[in-house]
């Protein structure tokens, strides 16, 4: 076997019309727990951006695993509610943890995260070892989740929510909640949002109190985390979180379009990845994640003001003009 | 959990042979089941005792291998770190790792088995691949440092599992192990690998010493280095280069995921200790080969348990005492200090209001005692936390208390009475010193004073007696105890041990 030659052979109608024939339920489902996800996380993630903390949400996005959890070992199973606190919970240890190591010591903040997200990922994999047993959850998944089990839910009658006449798998359901409510919370604190991820000041000023509104945020971002952890794992969710709102922001300069952009984006990442994972056997997650940073890479490169083709076009005339000016001498 | 499936669990690395790993995989299915019979609790009991004299006495090669790895990569990623964290990359070396997995897979993908030459080699390119990505981005998109970073390393980990999930379809390939790279398993270590992290401690740790005043003035102030003619960028990829080379041959030991803290934990618990850099990287590096070292034992405790995360929780241990209780950048040290800086200024405030009851309108102190309602009136403070301030004065010998109840009396000890003395005239020079030179109203100086009369040292008080011609009086007409005063006080006091004059400076 040579090099490049597992890469498996592209036939289109095995790629893009197969799945859909053999499987349209399943297809439908994958891709729509997909693009649930990346739409809270993109929305949530639009913030993070601007407010320069792409790095925390990567931390909160490891830290929620120990949280999840002991959460977990206390509710006994796996209930939307557990996981919900043990989130909450983390996200806000994660949060001080970084706030306590900046401010009570010359630790910088870089070294802050750092220090505080491996300690408490290590602490959630051992966790996660020792009580293998009695917790549902492996390490793999950890990493890397699996979107396809979406697709085999529903032949498990506890886990199936009926309505439009059609059975529907219980996390696409979830993740489908996680997002209106995640939309929600940001259309209602939209304002505040706003004012204090451009200017905290002002906002302290118009008595916003941005120390809440930082830490409503963590809460909102270890919420969507978790719930999209059992499907896509701990480290492609940063994907999810900051490829989308990155390509909107590389199109627009303001808020209101970047989030819109990002709703357009979330069913073409979400199809993209799916076919991308069929044709290529991998994990669906993971392909997604790299759909999502393939549209990045378009933008990056065709973007009609900033874009790379743009700079470098700008960059080649300056040279020639400069190249020319011995010759008018 | 004995020899035998330990030696077993190495040998599929060795020959790569089908049979083999099945009938590895066969022997740890086993004895994880046998595992899961047990209580937790009965099987570290049974075998604590047996597999810590196993590691300890070494006689393993097993052992020895993850040992000497572990140590060794501790302390190398230990001394690389410094550098890493007083420039503030900390979060490149998370991206660097997380990026080197595609590199991981691709290199496992070019030869069809886990040959750690090409596995090695592809991690370092894309390690190196992501960096270079990461600061394009962010050089020609208005996208900040932090998003540049992450987006790199989602995309890489991204592609990383694809190719990873990819392999597990591959026909005739030898595709264990691959896992391991994600969180690490120093137990899985083999010869190659050993010579290979011991390869690579040796080319970054002497390229550290070699050009040591270099990366240093580049570390600290890029701008003067460059005027200097110190090689800026050369120092900056040079450094790259050594941060994807540690990441990689870390990656088998620690894994993916949690290999950035052996960079960052180390180096900042060694940042918490020391001001010199020298000192801070040997200090790095022995934390980081004592948590290797802790990581590999705990882990072989507890076979079951993947090696990285213990180093982890090794080294933040490190971290969190440095934190806790290093000497001068240490959270506990601070409080004290912090907390016996306001005991001091509570103890002389109420020293204060006591001079200020016995004091006569000549500006003498009388030597009678001062009754304890007077001061209470004057300091409003509750009468529990007055009796525990003024026990707290006499234990330490500046007064003495006569009477109980309504009818207590304070009286002055000749050393009590010298250190009101001095409070009183820091107070009173200061606030002369700001009506008179700094020209502020003499209605605004008294709270400015009430700070500074805790502060000012000898030499200063010196210096404000002369430059306002050693006054006599405040600007509210009241007498400032003079030197020749507490001079007099102190003769007063001549029984006393010579080294109470020590509580004459403020210290």
């Amino acid at each position: 076997m040579t090099f490049l030659e597992w890469i498996p052979e592209y036939q289109a109608e095995a790629v893009w019309i197969a799945p859909w024939r053999d499987d349209f339920w399943g297809s439908l489902y994958v891709t729509m727990t997909g693009m649930f996800i990346v739409l809270s996380c993109g929305w949530v993630g639009a913030y993070l951006i601007l407010r320069r903390l792409a790095l925390v949400g990567d931390a909160i996005s490891h830290s929620v695993l120990p949280g999840l959890v002991i959460a977990l070992l206390i509710a006994g199973k796996v209930t939307s509610s557990a996981m919900f606190l043990g989130a909450l919970v983390a996200g806000v240890a994660t949060t001080a943890l970084i706030e306590f190591l900046h401010g009570a010591s010359r630790t910088k903040p870089d070294a802050a995260i750092g220090v505080s997200f491996t300690f408490l990922f290590a602490l959630g994999v051992i966790l996660v070892n020792w009580f293998a047993g009695s917790v549902d959850l492996d390490a793999d998944c950890v990493l890397h989740g699996e979107l396809i089990h979406v697709a085999i839910e529903v032949f498990d009658p506890e886990s199936v929510i009926v309505a439009f006449g059609v059975e529907w798998p219980m996390t696409l359901v979830r993740m489908a909640g996680v997002s209106l409510v995640t939309i929600v919370l940001i259309l209602l604190f939209y304002k505040e949002l706003l004012v204090s991820s451009f200017d905290a000041g002002l906002a302290a000023s118009l008595g916003f109190r941005p120390r809440w509104i930082h830490y409503g945020l963590m809460i909102a971002l270890s919420w969507v985390i978790v719930s999209a952890f059992e499907s896509v794992g701990a480290i492609l969710v940063i994907a999810m979180l900051i490829l989308p709102g990155a390509t909107a922001y590389l199109w627009v300069n303001r808020l209101p379009w970047m989030l819109t952009l990002t709703t357009l984006f979330s069913p073409v990442i979400a199809f993209t990845g799916y076919h991308l994972g069929v044709w290529l056997n991998c994990s669906i997650a993971a392909a997604m994640a790299l759909a999502a940073a393939g549209l990045f890479l378009i933008t990056w490169i065709i973007e009609p003001r900033n874009g790379l083709i743009r700079q470098g076009w700008v960059w080649m005339k300056s040279y020639r003009s400069f190249m020319a000016v011995p010759d008018t001498n | 959990m004995n020899a035998s499936d330990h030696g077993s669990f190495r040998s599929p690395w060795k020959s790569g042979s089908v049979l083999k790993s099945l009938l590895t995989l066969l022997a740890i299915w086993l004895s994880m089941t046998t595992l899961q019979a047990d209580q937790i609790g009965d099987m570290v009991q049974a075998n604590w005792k047996e597999q810590a004299w196993r590691f300890l006495s070494l006689r393993d090669p097993a052992v020895r291998a993850a040992l000497i790895g572990s140590a060794t990569l501790g302390a190398l990623c230990g001394a690389l770190g410094s550098f890493i964290v007083v420039r503030r990359w900390a979060l490149l070396g998370d991206t660097l790792s997380h990026a080197a997995l595609p590199g991981v897979a691709l290199g496992f993908l070019w030869s069809m088995k886990k040959d750690p030459m090409t596995i090695f080699i592809g991690a370092t390119i894309a390690g190196i691949a992501g960096a270079a990505l990461a600061s394009l981005i962010r050089r020609t998109t208005k996208l900040k440092e932090d998003s540049a970073l992450g987006m790199t390393l989602a995309s890489f980990f991204a592609l990383g599992i694809v190719l990873i999930s990819m392999t597990q379809h591959l026909p005739n390939a030898d595709k264990s192990g691959l896992e391991q790279f994600l969180f690490g398993q120093a137990a899985a270590m083999n010869d190659d690998d050993i010579r290979l992290i011991l390869v690579a401690a040796v080319v970054v740790l002497s390229g550290l010493i070699l050009f040591y005043k270099e990366l240093l003035l580049t570390s600290f102030d890029p701008g003067f280095a460059k005027s200097t003619g110190a090689p800026v960028q050369i120092a900056q990829y040079g450094l790259t280069l050594a941060l994807a080379f540690s990441i990689v041959v870390s990656l088998q030991a620690v894994g993916v995921a949690l290999v950035s803290a052996l960079l960052i934990t180390p180096a900042s618990a060694a940042y918490l200790l020391t001001d010199r850099m020298k000192r801070m990287v040997w200090m790095s590096a022995l934390f980081g080969a004592l948590a290797g070292v802790a990581g590999a034992f705990s882990s072989f405790l507890q076979t079951k348990a993947p090696t990285g995360p213990f180093i982890v929780i090794g080294a933040t241990m490190i971290f969190a005492l440095a934190f806790v209780l290093g000497p001068k950048h240490g959270w506990a040290p601070r409080r004290w200090r912090r907390w016996s800086q306001s005991q001091k200024i509570r103890s002389e405030n109420l020293l204060k209001a006591i001079y200020q009851t016995l004091e006569l309108d000549n500006g003498h102190v009388s030597d009678s005692g001062a009754p304890i309602t007077q001061i209470r009136a004057r300091k409003r403070i509750p009468e529990k936390k007055l009796r525990k301030e003024l026990r707290s004065l006499q234990s330490s010998g500046l007064i003495t208390q006569v009477g109980t109840g309504e009818s207590l009396e304070i009286f002055f000890t000749p050393k009590g009475k010298r250190h009101a003395m001095e409070i009183v005239r820091n107070h009173r020079l200061w606030e002369l010193y700001l009506t008179n030179s700094a020209n502020f109203p003499a209605d605004h100086v008294h709270d400015d004073a009430e700070k500074i009369e805790h502060l000012l040292g000898e030499d200063m008080v010196r210096r404000l007696e002369k430059l306002l011609n050693h006054a006599t009086q405040d600007p509210h007409g009241r007498p400032i105890p003079s030197l020749d005063d507490l001079e007099q006080s102190r003769s007063d006091s001549d029984f006393e041990s010579p080294q109470s004059t020590a509580g004459y400076r403020h210290n």
